[in-house]
């Protein structure tokens, strides 16, 4: 990868953020809500008051100066300032990412550590019981809304067996100084094994749900090209050399099954961020997709605006990264 | 003369499918001696791959070996565990495979793809360690070297895509002999070659042939390749055999009708400007096959008598044809 590749790359980027900033600007006017109105609430205040914090806000300049304005700030790093949390909106934002991406790596983690051997297993065993009820599983995992496959996860685990707890992030007794942001991490770094366990039972539920549609594809890719790597005269040969079964699938097959593997994994992650917004609001995790969601409710257009461009460039990166991997496990492809 | 090295007596290869039992191999004797090289001719779909993919133990399902005997060593390969097999395959028995590209596995170097072979059967490596690579890298860039690829050392680093499609049959050819088998089974080693590099390749194979002493059975359509490097020749049809003698006899005195049709179809210098003269009709279903003769719809010398079921007949010393015409019965 030489470096005017990876600039080209970085300047696709900047229309594909231009254009984002400009749907979600019009999209947030269009839609109906004041978010003066929703911030005076019941409260009586005066038309001047009211003015006034129309003016604070910014929102008495009509929409295309307030976009300029937008765009003009973003390039030099500032997003604003978020209405409900009067901070500004990077801040906020980052105080609750590290959350979202814990809950997203383990998801990934779930996702692949189930989605690859099942559907190895499913290739090699093809048509037996264990690959019919794969793809069945698969199915109904793409299939399921994640609002309910976490409610019933919730109901089953949480309230009739009592064995997870139902929603949060790390129990009140458990909490801890934060280092890095991620639980899972500080628990561990300051030797609290206790809160790790707690940290690891509030993730388990939601990083499932979360992870369900994407182990679901994933192991449909992986049966798939598993099953098209066992017909290759190459797999053939592996055999005919005396290898061992275990060398043949894994050496030989599965290095080769897993490159679209991969590459699908590393572009799906980009629709956790999508998910993170209801599972979060499903099982109260506090991080980005709640906040979202909450802003949305609340026409915080800053923290609405800034948190979709950050999808975007997450969104962008990670194809690019699956680009790289597609790279590093082909031989065959140079960038 | 010897016991052969490879005995095979009564093969019986089925594949199950939705229209019905296909036998693709529907037995065949073959005997290879040490040191020979059995060339086997046939269109395709006659068995002929089927065959040797059955010797390897390589038949996948929904394929099958129904009956017969595979003697390798006088060591019954149909009696063997895999893993069993496994220690025989590569080791004893090698083969090559059609397509070079196809059949290297483009994710991994070429040196890992040598390197595995010696792993897997070669008992006088060291143990394990730095030493055991080191031994291994020798072996395997020796391999290369015998093969006739230059600077071999660097080119084990190398992946498949990196090397023309000569120097990959190499590579494969390399691989199949690393732990010096005593039969080789090249599956149609030129077919996906130019005609400078097919000469080239079967040089190799014949050359190494000589210096290892290993026996060749070399599977081809193209009786030209037969007739320059194998001293025995076994024509297939429809899942049997049908003729089989020492080469230059085979070909100077064809017997069996489809034997004659396979060597005047050939385009000849001496016949330019006359129509090649191809056999007419198609090879027959192999599903429900009749008891007759397989060759009865295309024969142009058929007649009731061929309607009967045909076993070989001896045509001769170490000849044998299955044709009511010629030869005579065996008891």
């Amino acid at each position: 990868m030489s470096l005017g590749k990876l600039l080209e790359r970085i300047l696709q980027l900047l229309p594909v953020l231009l254009g984002v900033s400009l749907i979600v600007f019009a999209m947030m006017a269009l839609t109906p809500g004041d978010p003066v109105q929703i911030m005076i609430g019941d409260q009586s205040v005066t038309p001047e008051q009211e003015a006034a914090l129309r003016r604070d806000l910014g929102l008495d300049r009509p929409i295309h100066e307030r976009f300029f304005l937008f765009v003009t700030d973003a390039v030099r790093g500032d997003f604003g300032e978020s209405f409900y949390h009067r901070r500004p909106v990077a801040d906020v934002i980052a105080e609750r990412l590290p959350a979202t991406i814990e809950l997203s790596l383990v998801a990934l983690i779930v996702a692949l550590a189930t989605a690859i051997p099942l559907g190895v297993l499913a290739a090699i065993r093809k048509n037996s019981v264990l690959d019919r009820l794969a793809t069945v599983g698969s199915l109904l995992g793409v299939s399921l809304p994640g609002f309910w496959f976490g409610i019933l996860l919730m109901m089953l685990f949480a309230v009739h067996l009592q064995i997870l707890p139902v929603s949060g992030r790390i129990g009140y007794s458990s909490e801890i100084v934060p280092i890095t942001g991620f639980l899972l991490v500080d628990t561990l770094l300051r030797g609290n094994l206790s809160a790790f366990w707690d940290a690891l039972s509030h993730i388990i539920l939601p990083a499932i749900t979360l992870g369900l549609p994407m182990t679901a594809i994933l192991m449909r890719v992986t049966r798939t090209s598993m099953l098209e790597v066992l017909r290759q005269d190459y797999v053939t040969f592996a055999e005919a050399k005396g290898l061992s079964r275990r060398r043949v699938l894994f050496r030989h097959a599965l290095k080769n099954a897993l490159i679209p593997t991969v590459s699908v994994a590393a572009i799906e992650t980009g629709s956790l961020l999508g998910g993170n917004m209801i599972v979060e609001t499903v099982f109260g995790w506090p991080g980005l997709g709640r906040l979202v969601v909450e802003s949305i409710f609340l026409r915080n257009y800053p923290l609405v605006q800034a948190a979709v461009l950050f999808y975007a460039v997450t969104y962008v990166l990670l194809n690019f990264a699956a680009d790289l991997l597609y790279t590093a496990l082909n031989p065959r492809v140079k960038l | 003369m010897s016991a052969p090295l490879l005995d095979v007596r009564g093969l019986r290869t089925v594949f199950e499918t939705r229209a019905g039992t296909v036998c693709a191999v529907d037995g065949v004797d073959v005997s290879v001696h040490r040191g020979e090289c059995l060339g086997i001719v046939g269109e395709s779909g006659s068995g002929k791959s089927v065959t040797f993919a059955s010797v390897m133990g390589l038949v996948k399902s929904p394929g099958r070996i129904e009956a017969g005997t595979i003697l390798l060593d006088g060591c019954d390969l149909r009696g063997l565990t895999p893993k069993q097999m496994r220690a025989v395959r590569g080791k004893d028995i090698a083969m090559t495979m059609q397509d070079a590209l196809t059949a290297l596995n483009p994710a991994l170097t070429v040196g890992e793809q040598i390197a595995e072979v010696f792993d897997a059967h070669d008992y006088t490596l060291p143990r394990r360690g730095s030493a055991r690579a080191r031994a291994i890298r020798d072996k395997s860039a020796e391999m290369l070297g015998l093969v006739g690829i230059p600077s071999a050392e660097s080119r084990l680093r190398q992946y498949p895509h990196e090397f023309s499609g000569g120097m990959r049959q190499r590579i494969m050819i390399a691989i199949a002999l690393a732990c010096r088998p005593k039969l080789l089974i090249a599956d149609e080693p030129t077919t996906a070659l130019d005609v400078t590099i097919q000469a080239q390749v079967l040089e190799l194979i014949t050359e190494i042939r000589a210096r290892l002493g290993m026996s060749v059975v070399l599977i081809t359509h193209d009786l030209g390749v037969v007739a320059e490097h194998c001293d025995r020749v076994m024509v297939m049809y429809a899942g049997q055999v049908i003729e089989e003698g020492p080469t230059a006899e085979v070909i100077a005195q064809p017997q069996h009708p489809y034997t004659r049709g396979l060597l005047a179809s050939i385009p000849r210098p001496a016949l330019r400007g006359q129509p090649i003269r191809p056999i007419e009709g198609q090879v027959p279903d192999l599903i429900g096959l009749p008891p007759q003769c397989r060759f009865y719809s295309r024969c142009p010398l058929h007649r009731d008598a061929c309607l009967a079921p045909v076993a070989m007949r001896s045509a001769g010393p170490n000849r044998r044809v299955r044709c009511i015409l010629s030869g005579e019965p065996v008891e």
